[in-house]
């Protein structure tokens, strides 16, 4: 082939994958769907996914009751597996009283504020980790449902502008990757759609529960990109915008990725 | 817009930022030293057992591993032992399942830690002092994307 | 620092004779030993070295591992349901820390 048929044909499979991109199949495919047999079984399994000992950790803290005000999670809120069913495929959120975006972390470190006097967890702490995932896995199989309209609209709006702007060192969007070459091979791995169904997630590489958040740090610095901190206004809005291309897709949290 | 090419090529700087301390790994004749120690030198036949192991693995950290020996599981006849050997992690000898009649059947599960592309060696210790073994091959693959912290 | 929890799932009833899978996850770090930290320090091993089930007494299964078993080792095996009585889970750490769990097998004609 010569040079210039090269770049032609390269030029055509640009616009026909940019092409695939605008007419994405809905709802798009989880992330599991592009791993192997073993991780998926492994993945729905409870007795075999290490997820669920954060799980397991979250019920306790759930039901743990904290010194003063005397409050437990299940105190005001009762039986998680019935109180918070469907509660993880609506967020991230706006809070009606605030304005602002939370996302689960931010709802529950919210509610410790306000009705435990207690201070926030740390982002990423085995502790936010597990009351995070006990809370998603009542969701589990769940389709994601988020608002992304009315008070949800600019910080939706936020997020699509992140996802498609070219960004760091190596110049790419998370469209690039995600939406264009989502189902393709890079290394050694699949491109998904990036749709963070399953967070907080046991990846295997980290050897433990990590949050979206640390895993959207890890996209900024694939591309050497800023990276910005975790629940921050940055990452919390294209959370959203992730969530509302998730639309549909079910809950698979605690889910297992590479 | 980057090819396909420079984002793996991109990817691949990523990923070698991040390089691992070098070590020493097991080499097959560490593999087969350690293989000699436990069976006492006592000849290893093939058969009976199977080892079960992804062809290729998505990421060496954790590799979904299971043995099944065939055996009646008996007072007179059952697995003493089965080890897991390797010819390319920094130690050969990964583990050993102890079983028991008590067992019913031979079959063992856990997640192993691959350093490398290897072959993979199950051996199993009969009571009556005979060594067993299957072998596969795993392609260990590295995810694309490789977190500094 | 005690080992933390572990999720151990079996069947809480079994007829006679049956042979009942069992399966065991337990978190830990397994830490190498090859690893270094932020700061080039090595960071020293410290793995689970020893798993042991007992049924009723008697000793039914045991597991040797090294950092070649996966962080958070899952461990998956079988027991042919006897009579009924109380498994007994230990996981032993190379710092000499212990984690225990106990489930008890209904066994029905």
């Amino acid at each position: 082939m010569t040079a210039r048929r090269r770049r032609l044909s390269s030029c055509m499979l640009s616009f026909l994958i940019a092409l695939a991109g605008s007419v994405e199949a809905e709802p798009l495919a989880s992330g599991s769907t592009f791993l192997s047999e073993a991780v998926r079984a492994q993945q729905a399994d409870e007795a075999a996914n290490p997820g669920m000992l954060w799980v397991d950790e979250g019920a306790e803290l759930w039901a743990q009751t904290v010194a003063e005000p005397g409050q437990s999670c299940a105190a005001c809120h009762g039986e998680a597996s019935d109180t918070m069913r469907g509660v993880a495929t609506r967020y991230p959120a706006v809070d009606a009283v605030s304005g602002a975006l939370l996302n689960l972390e931010g709802r529950i470190n919210t509610c410790r504020r306000e009705h435990q006097a207690l201070p926030p967890l740390a982002y990423e702490s085995d502790e936010l980790l597990s009351l995070t995932a006990f809370v998603a896995y009542q969701s589990r199989g769940l389709a994601m449902q988020v608002e992304t309209t009315g008070a949800a609209a600019p910080f939706h709006a936020a997020g699509r502008a992140f996802f498609h702007r070219r960004q760091g060192q190596l110049n790419l969007s998370c469209a690039h990757c995600h939406v264009r070459h989502a189902g393709r091979r890079m290394r050694g791995d699949i491109i998904s759609h990036g749709l963070g169904n399953g967070y907080p997630i046991y990846r295997l590489e980290w050897q433990t529960l990590g949050s979206l958040h640390r895993r959207l740090r890890l996209c900024s610095a694939s591309v050497r990109a800023v990276q910005f901190a975790s629940g921050g206004p940055e990452y919390l809005a294209l959370e959203l915008y992730l969530a509302g291309r998730a639309r549909d897709v079910a809950i698979e949290t605690p889910a297992i990725r590479r | 817009m980057p090819t396909r090419r420079q984002i793996i090529a991109a990817a691949g700087v990523a990923g070698s930022m991040l390089a691992l301390p070098r070590l020493a790994t097991a080499t097959p004749q560490m593999h087969d030293d350690a293989l000699s120690a436990l069976s006492g030198g006592a000849p290893i036949n093939d058969g009976r057992v199977e080892l079960i192991i992804p062809g290729v693995a998505e990421n060496g950290l954790s590799v979904f591993t299971t043995v099944a020996v065939e055996s009646p599981m008996t007072e007179a006849d059952h697995v003493r032992a089965i080890h897991i050997l390797s010819e390319q992690n920094p130690i050969a000898h990964l583990l050993t399942w102890h079983l028991s009649p008590r067992a019913g059947i031979a079959r063992v599960s856990t997640n192993i830690r691959l350093a490398a592309s290897q072959e993979v060696t199950a051996l199993a210790e009969m009571s009556d002092g005979t060594f067993w073994r299957d072998r596969r091959h795993v392609v260990v693959t590295i995810a694309a994307c490789i977190d500094g912290g | 620092m005690a080992l933390a929890a572990a999720r151990v799932s079996m069947p809480a009833e079994a007829r006679a004779g049956e042979v009942v899978e069992i399966k065991a996850l337990m978190r830990h770090p397994m830490e190498t030993g090859y690893q270094v930290d932020a700061m080039g320090e090595s960071i020293p091993r410290h793995i689970i070295e020893r798993f042991t089930v007992s049924y009723d007494g008697e000793r039914i299964f045991g597991m040797d591992l090294t950092q070649g078993v996966a962080a958070n080792p899952f461990i998956a095996f079988t027991t042919r349901a006897t009579r009924s009585g109380e498994l007994v889970f230990t996981w032993e750490d190379d710092r000499g820390e212990l984690s225990e769990v106990r489930k008890t097998l209904t066994v029905v004609p």
